[in-house]
């Protein structure tokens, strides 16, 4: 043991560590964040349409295009993350202008992430009380008032648990896109670490990567049960009242 | 007034068509407060939700005051739903909402001012007596309750008709009773046009003036509830108004007659007065009455003494008591 604390690799690597990883902490925090915004941004009205449209939904589109949704959210799922990722550069050169870097992988994230967002959403909304439709609709309520003020605020603790999946999903893919020149913790872990064979910097990635997922998770699922108002115990939780 | 008018509504399934609703034809007075009844499967609450075009009927006309509502384009359906509220089984309260904000809702959605909504929505938890639950939300409160802060919300914009679909099914007796008379009292106050969807009679002799009796999709018979309780004309409305049955076979009795009761005095002891004012001694071998705004409604079998003179004595005494209906019952077997 005393090898390895004394050896300057060890000595090297830890002030490597400690140089990079705050700056690798935000590249991974910005790139999830911002991949998984855009997301939703297409993922929730899309994942509202998969609802509302359906042949039972509150105002049903014609069943070809609600088919073809259905096959192009499938099949982007489908796709594996590393190649999706491969596949979109073009795109991505044309959104952004780079395929490299956290701005890089952005367009990828996003693409593989909002038919994830949707389907999450999509869920999310059909487990609603069918019941509080039908009273919106007793009074009045148009198609858009009823997804706007009863769909999306009434699933809202399941939305945003859903959203927290979302980004933590997002967050593991982005580490794996440190394998095509992406930035963040997961390039660190791959291109300083592994390929480099320094473990001390894989482990130090990866354990920051798990400390990140560990907040997020606990802080979000605090705020899900904060917001929660359907069950009487999740009132006491929330505390207000 | 609401007109159904010849109101049919077929289901496609899997298994060819269901027929929910056959040629109904119904029509509800200004200020009624009329029951739909029926067993489950009958087709209540379809029924009821073609008033307020939730459901849109195969064929027939569905008017309110004279305007087709079938043939309205969805901007003025919207409109004339503001005028419908309903009430439902299992409350359908926004949940994510305080009470005061549930009953706001319907306000919202009519874009009434926020401050002048809060303000009704207060008064309305006055009327149904929640004053303190303003702030609570709807998973803070009992069925019955919820039911309450339901009704408010039904009511916040001035509503001409009401329709409750099974608004008490889901709680007990005495939370039940309550509502039912909070709903009437609000029918007597505002002069709200009430639909009350159930399959209990209970419910219906509590509150309703009016009563269409619904089976396999079609109205058996309708009529005040007076008349439909004491003389019910079909197979489905005695089932209904006689859940458990006259099972005249199992009597043991020489003659047997049934007389019906059409609204004397509730508790007139008609019985005890025919042994004491004829001297004559009969057997109740069956009966089934009800108490209707504190008139006598229902039925009893009385089995008849042996001896001929006695019996008809009997027969000629309660021929002559008022409010009362007589017949034989031929088809006894002993």
């Amino acid at each position: 043991m005393a090898d390895f604390f004394s050896d300057p690799k060890t000595a090297a690597q830890i002030s490597f560590l400690l140089e990079n990883i705050p700056f690798a902490i935000w590249e991974t925090i910005y790139s999830t964040v911002i991949a998984t915004v855009f997301a939703y941004l297409i993922g929730l009205p899309l994942g509202v349409i998969l609802v509302t449209g359906a042949k039972d939904g509150i105002r049903p589109l014609p069943a070809p295009l609600m088919q073809a949704l259905n096959v192009v959210v499938n099949l982007l799922r489908s796709v594996p993350f590393l190649i999706l990722m491969v596949l979109v550069m073009p795109l991505s050169r044309i959104i952004l202008g780079t395929t490299i870097g956290t701005p890089g992988i952005l367009v990828p994230l996003t693409v593989a992430a909002f038919p994830f967002a949707a389907r999450l959403v999509e869920s999310s909304i059909r487990e609603m009380d069918k019941g509080l439709i039908e009273a919106a609709q007793s009074m009045g309520c148009s198609t858009l008032q009823i997804v706007w003020k009863v769909m999306l605020p009434e699933s809202l603790p399941s939305l945003l648990s859903g959203f927290l999946t979302a980004f933590i999903t997002i967050l593991g893919y982005g580490a794996m896109a440190g394998a095509i020149g992406g930035g963040g913790l997961g390039a660190m872990a791959l291109m300083k670490g592994w390929a480099l064979q320094q473990f001390l910097v894989i482990y130090g990635a990866v354990i920051v990567i798990v400390i990140l997922v560990q907040i997020f998770q606990s802080a979000g699922s605090h705020l899900v049960n904060r917001m929660d108002r359907r069950t009487a115990s999740g009132q006491k939780k929330g505390g207000k009242h | 007034m609401i007109e159904l008018k010849n109101i049919s509504k077929v289901f496609p399934t899997a298994e060819g068509e269901l027929h929910a609703l056959t040629d109904v034809t119904l029509t509800i007075g200004d200020g009624d407060v009329y029951g739909i009844v029926g067993m489950s499967g009958a087709g209540k609450s379809t029924l009821v939700r073609c008033i307020n075009l939730l459901e849109r009927p195969t064929s027939g006309q569905v008017l309110i005051d004279g305007a087709d509502l079938c043939a309205m384009d969805q901007k003025a359906l919207i409109a004339q739903r503001r005028s419908i509220s309903m009430i439902f089984q299992q409350f359908n309260l926004l949940m994510q909402r305080t009470c005061l904000k549930n009953i706001c809702f319907p306000m919202e959605i009519a874009k009434v001012k926020r401050a002048d909504a809060e303000k009704r929505a207060r008064e309305l938890l006055d009327v149904v007596g929640l004053p303190d639950k303003a702030d609570a939300y709807p998973a803070q409160l009992s069925g019955g309750q919820r039911q309450r802060i339901a009704i408010a919300r039904a009511l916040a914009c001035d509503p001409r008709i009401l329709l409750c679909d099974e608004a008490t099914s889901a709680l007990d007796p005495k939370t039940t009773r309550d509502i039912l008379r909070l709903i009437k009292d609000i029918n007597k106050r505002l002069g709200i046009t009430v639909v009350v969807i159930t399959h209990e009679m209970a419910v219906v002799e509590e509150i309703c003036t009016h009563v269409a009796i619904l089976d396999h999709g079609r109205v058996m018979e309708t009529g005040t509830v007076e008349e439909v309780f004491s003389n019910p004309q079909t197979e489905a409305g005695r089932r209904l108004v006689y859940p458990d049955g006259v099972h005249i076979a199992q009597l043991p009795a020489a003659q047997v007659i049934r007389i019906a009761f059409n609204g004397g005095s509730s508790y007139e002891p008609l019985i005890a007065s025919l042994a004491i004012d004829c001297g004559v001694k009969v057997n109740i071998l069956g009966a089934d009455t009800r108490n209707v705004n504190g008139q006598a409604f229902g039925t009893m079998l009385l089995g008849l003494p042996e001896d001929p003179p006695e019996a008809a004595k009997a027969v000629a005494y309660l021929k002559n008591q008022p409010n009362i209906t007589m017949e034989e019952v031929r088809d006894y077997h002993g």
